[in-house]
């Protein structure tokens, strides 16, 4: 937990009551059930569509792995904007969602390969395989994934302690290569019908998510320096 | 220890098995033959694909087809959905996502609409749609369609075989190839000089011999009625062997020529698309596999997606077209 955090829980011992919004134990669990709609919603179409439902459009196939994508790369910005937005808004509460928005970072990317490889590729290992090497695109994605796995493997507490948090956070940083890769793997899959406008917007979006940390790093750095 | 591993059932290929209501017919119409009253019944059983055509799906107008006698113009196959094959298009004039071309095609004018032929013909001439929708009568044509991307569909179209409209022009000794230009109107179509997606307009082509085989079809529209604009109102090209794109859509000239035409795909990225774009399972898309194909609305989610055929399972009819030919040299 994040020292801001603790310091604001210990202001406040007898006023549990009114804990602000965020600090309270049922925070976690509505963000919990909001981020599990858009899966649901998915998984509601594929069962309807299974069942013979037009409810995914002509090919639910294709909607199912590209909506599985979509969802990945907004959890990635919205896990990506939390620090910003915290030190923005003066929010220190917002750090204790950021390990679960990046696990269900994680989940979504998982859903999506897994789309990919069953619904596209019949989970035939030589086909997926074949494919990859045909796809650089493909070969980004999956990248980004493996990249996002021990990330995802080092979110508990202890994982932190072990690692110690100097060799925790450099490895987390990892993040960082993950959304450019994630992106270069959507612009990629666009490309094909140069069909930009939405990579331009999620282009947009990290840029300025990232550009933020570079510009607060640069100030930090000339504030130390003077 | 190869001797010991199961070799497993050497299947029939799907397109090699007789339909059971096909053979059970056979042997009802034996039956007959035998007890002498075949006549009244063979007359059915002839017409047994016509009484089998899909519903009108009663969005637009009426444009009934008389069943082809055309080889292979029938595929006993379930037509896919019309809602299906109305609304997952490509159409880039229109938009480049699948739903685009449905969402923004009404802008489409397909009155008055004219279609110029020009070059090597004896008799050029500015049809009017009118009257190419009286050249030669109707005919319901069953085809498969698959397109380039891994997806299929069976769409019954209505329309006469090309080759009616090119014997009416007369192609001269020097005439070798058949362009199709297609419609580029900035105006109605939003991605006309909005995207660079492709240059426009959107020109496609066929050797004469394949613009003249019966089963390339001038189609003016689709389950019954006239072609919604989506689809490639009012007049388009279908050619079932070749990859979907092939088949030009909202034509307005078709040209003769002695020199291949330079086609959209082929000018766009000609190391992933050639000229002849025959579908051919052994010839993969520099990016992926065509060995097979997803049947729109037929392939449950979870199936494992179907085996693609040589020329789209038309080799019967087409094959010979390009004998002697090196199909991976020129794919």
């Amino acid at each position: 937990m994040d020292r801001a955090t603790v310091t604001l829980t210990a202001a406040t011992p007898r006023t549990a009551r009114r804990r602000p919004l965020l600090l309270r134990p049922a925070a976690k669990v509505v963000l919990f059930v909001l981020c599990l709609l858009p899966f649901a919603w998915l998984v509601r179409g594929a069962v309807l569509s299974a069942l013979g439902e037009n409810v995914l459009g002509a090919n639910p196939a294709e909607t199912l792995i590209r909506a599985t994508g979509d969802w990945t790369l907004r959890f990635l910005c919205i896990t990506l904007a939390l620090t910003p937005l915290r030190q923005l808004t003066g929010t220190p509460a917002l750090a204790r969602f950021r390990r679960m928005l990046g696990l269900f970072t994680f989940f979504y990317g998982c859903v999506h390969f897994l789309c990919y490889s069953w619904l596209d590729m019949g989970l035939v290992l030589d086909d997926i395989l074949h494919d990859i090497a045909k796809r650089p695109f493909i070969l980004v994605g999956t990248s980004a994934l493996l990249l996002m796995s021990p990330l995802a493997a080092t979110s508990f507490n202890r994982a932190i302690k072990t690692l110690g948090p100097a060799r925790w956070q450099a490895l987390h940083r990892a993040i960082y290569a993950v959304v450019l890769l994630a992106l270069l793997h959507f612009f990629w899959m666009r490309s094909a019908k140069s069909n930009y406008a939405e990579v331009a917007v999620y282009a947009a979006v990290v840029a300025s998510l990232l550009g933020w940390r570079v510009v607060t790093r640069a100030r930090a750095a000339r504030r130390a320096a003077a | 220890m190869h001797f010991l591993r199961d070799q497993g059932f050497d299947h029939a290929h799907p397109s090699e098995i007789t339909p059971r209501a096909a053979y059970e017919r056979r042997r009802e119409l034996l039956k007959l033959l035998g007890t002498g009253v075949a006549g009244a019944a063979l007359a059915g059983w002839a017409a047994r694909d016509a009484r089998a055509q899909a519903a009108r799906p009663g969005k637009l107008a009426a444009l009934p087809g008389l069943r082809s006698t055309v080889s292979g113009a029938a595929t006993m196959e379930k037509a896919t959905a019309y809602g299906d094959a109305a609304t997952y298009n490509n159409f880039y004039e229109f938009g480049t996502d699948k739903g685009d071309p449905a969402q923004n095609a009404h802008t489409l004018k397909t009155r008055p609409w004219t279609v110029a032929i020009e070059g090597e013909v004896k008799k050029p001439k500015v049809y009017d749609i009118d009257e190419l929708l009286k050249l030669a009568p109707m005919e319901e044509r069953i085809y498969r369609l698959r397109c380039v991307e891994g997806w299929s569909m069976v769409i019954p179209w209505v329309g006469y075989s090309l080759a009616e409209l090119i014997r009416k022009v007369e192609p001269t000794g020097n005439a070798k190839y058949v362009e199709f230009v297609t419609l580029a109107d900035p105006k109605t179509m939003p991605y006309v000089g909005g995207s660079r997606v492709l240059d426009w307009p959107y020109v496609e082509g066929l050797r004469l011999d394949e613009a003249m085989h019966p089963l390339t079809l001038l189609a003016f529209g689709m389950y019954g009625e006239v072609l919604p604009n989506q689809n490639g109102a009012p007049v388009r090209a279908v050619v079932p062997w070749k990859y979907g794109f092939k088949s030009g859509k909202s034509i307005v000239k078709i040209r003769f020529t002695d020199k291949q035409p330079t086609t959209s795909w082929v000018k766009s990225a000609a190391q992933e698309y050639g000229f002849y774009s025959n579908v051919n399972p052994e010839v993969d898309h520099p990016r992926w596999s065509q060995a097979t194909e997803r049947r729109i609305g037929e392939d449950g989610l979870f199936a494992k997606k179907r085996p693609t055929l040589i020329f789209n399972g038309y080799g019967p009819q087409v094959a010979a077209l390009y004998a002697g030919m090196d199909l991976k040299k020129n794919f």
